[in-house]
């Protein structure tokens, strides 16, 4: 498995998950988990991804997802799902 | 799986509160560049450091992008340049001239400092050791990366007293060098007792002759992570708060265990150890003080303070060891002053004293740190306050440090400003009485009994 956490922070509109979902099929990223809240106010959404099978590195999704959010005006980013595990589980 | 409180938890630690690994250090063993020339001797070291680190700032790179936790310093210690450079250094100039090597290779490889201008002079000093102490002010103030450590004393020899009154000098003629506002070169210089052997924090980092080849150490911070923390449990219990501080300790150094492994794997080099650390830096919430304060003293220095710090600093060892395989280096809360915003509020306000901060050395990781003196300190009164220090590591067997800047020209309640990002600290005051008569003796204080502890 080779497991991504992408978190979008900012202002709820229309095709935020679109406009991501849409850039991960493209590329062959397999969506596990997509969770959102309202966290202080904010709009969170946080997608576990498998990037097992994708045609892009892990720095060209960086790049792709961060031109999204600019086009949506939320702020995207992607982490190795392995700091979150090292923090939250023994 | 993963859920968005852990995810929006650990980002906002990042994002909020200056949540990162302050180094990667690799370690490199010099000893295999001994040479009977000077010239050979440079070519070996300067070789060895730039390809064995030749990686290491852009794989600090890639792991900070990848997991999305800032990597502050890409660092590198070597080993304590006396032992090298023994056959072939027999000047100071000698000395001088690797330091600039050293100088060269960090620049090369891109590491901001590289500790190792080093002698381990505990018991005694050999030609070549007194002869590179003697070239430290000349070495840090003809080179910007080089960081410079002498170790005076430990708990199994005692403290060698003629090493303790020369790096007096040094550090007073180091000062000298200094000009006006520009980084001070003290602050490259750490005079230590019981100094480890795998400390990947500088000043005062060197490759110990106990460790491999190469190794990988990893220092990481947050105590704007443990304030925040601390403030959602005003008013509770000594357990709440203990308790806190613990599983803080805990997710900081998970993260340094993770940036460890990850980088000694992708350098191909065995990782050595975390510094399970609260490293402060001058950023607002960034503060070893703050957190002091958030227990519920008024200003650092108040009595309780000692207390506050024994506290902190054991509860993060208690925390971070169960989340880490290795641990060494200097591990716990450092104190410095001129490097927490914090600290230095305090000594402007007129609540923590040299005193204080000498108190709060016997509980906390290292010692009297980044503190700017009045610059007509005699050399003797700098020595007393390091033979002090030291004699509070060896009796209680850890590991002390004194990083003094004598501010020429400056006199108590100025400010030394260290230029760019390195912020200021002010000058605080040093007892005036004159310990001359003790310090010019010569020889050194035994090792101390290791029973009858009261």
């Amino acid at each position: 498995m080779n497991r991504v956490i992408i978190t979008v922070v900012g202002k709820d509109t229309i095709g935020i998950i679109a406009g991501i979902c849409n850039y991960l099929a493209e590329h062959d990223i397999n969506i596990l988990d997509i969770s959102q809240t309202i966290l202080q106010g904010i709009f969170n959404m946080m997608m576990i991804v498998d990037m097992e099978k994708a045609d892009i590195s892990f720095d060209t999704l960086s790049e792709g997802l961060d031109r999204v959010g600019l086009e949506k005006a939320v702020t995207i980013k992607c982490q190795r799902e392995e700091i979150f595990t090292s923090m939250h589980r023994i | 799986m993963i859920n968005i409180y852990e995810v929006h938890e650990t980002n906002q630690m990042i994002e909020q509160e200056n949540l990162d690994v302050r180094t990667i250090t690799m370690g490199i063993s010099l000893l295999s560049c001994a040479a009977e020339d000077m010239d050979s001797l440079c070519e070996n070291i300067y070789n060895k450091i730039t390809s064995k680190a030749a990686r290491l700032v852009s794989c600090g790179e890639e792991i900070e992008k990848d997991y999305g936790v800032p990597i502050v310093n890409k660092r590198i210690s070597v080993t304590p340049i006396s032992l090298v450079a023994a056959s072939c250094a027999k000047s100071t100039e000698d000395y001088v001239r690797i330091a600039k090597v050293l100088d060269q290779a960090a620049k090369d490889v891109g590491v901001n400092f590289i500790g190792g201008f080093s002698a381990l002079v505990s018991k005694g000093m050999t030609e070549a050791e007194e002869l590179m102490i003697n070239s430290i002010p000349k070495a840090l103030s003809s080179t910007e990366r080089v960081c410079a450590s002498v170790n005076v004393g430990s708990t199994k020899t005692g403290i060698n007293m003629d090493a303790v009154r020369l790096c007096g000098e040094i550090i007073v003629e180091t000062a000298k060098l200094t000009k006006d506002g520009e980084f001070p070169h003290c602050a490259k210089l750490v005079v230590f007792c019981n100094a480890p052997d795998d400390n990947p924090f500088m000043a005062g980092a060197f490759h110990g002759v106990s460790e491999p080849d190469a190794v990988i150490n990893v220092g990481v911070s947050g105590p704007g992570v443990v304030k925040t923390a601390l403030e959602s449990c005003r008013g509770s219990s000594f357990e709440v708060l203990c308790e806190t501080v613990k599983k803080t300790a805990f997710k900081i150094t998970r993260v340094g265990q993770l940036v460890a492994r990850e980088a000694a794997r992708r350098l191909e080099v065995p990782f050595g150890i975390i510094d399970l650390s609260l490293a402060p830096t001058p950023a607002v919430g960034d503060s070893v003080a703050d957190i002091l304060e958030a227990m519920g003293l008024e200003s650092t220095g108040a009595p309780g303070t000692t207390a506050a710090l024994a506290l902190l600093n054991d509860q993060v060892k208690k925390g971070g060891i169960m989340a880490s395989s290795y641990v060494g280096g200097l591990s716990g809360a450092f104190i410095p002053v001129s490097e927490d915003q914090g600290m230095i509020d305090a000594v402007q306000r007129g609540s923590l004293s040299l005193e204080k901060l000498e108190a709060m050395t016997c509980v906390c990781s290292v010692g009297l740190d980044m503190i700017a003196i009045p610059g007509d300190t005699p050399a003797s009164t700098i020595s007393g306050i390091i033979a002090d220090e030291a004699a509070i590591g060896m009796i209680n067997q850890k590991t002390t440090a004194v990083r003094l800047i004598p501010a020429m020209g400056k006199k108590v309640g100025d400010v030394v400003e260290f230029g760019g990002l390195f912020g200021y600290a002010p000058v605080m005051p040093v007892n005036r009485f004159s310990c001359e008569g003790f310090i010019s003796r010569k020889g050194r204080i035994p090792a101390p009994i290791h029973s009858f502890k009261n």
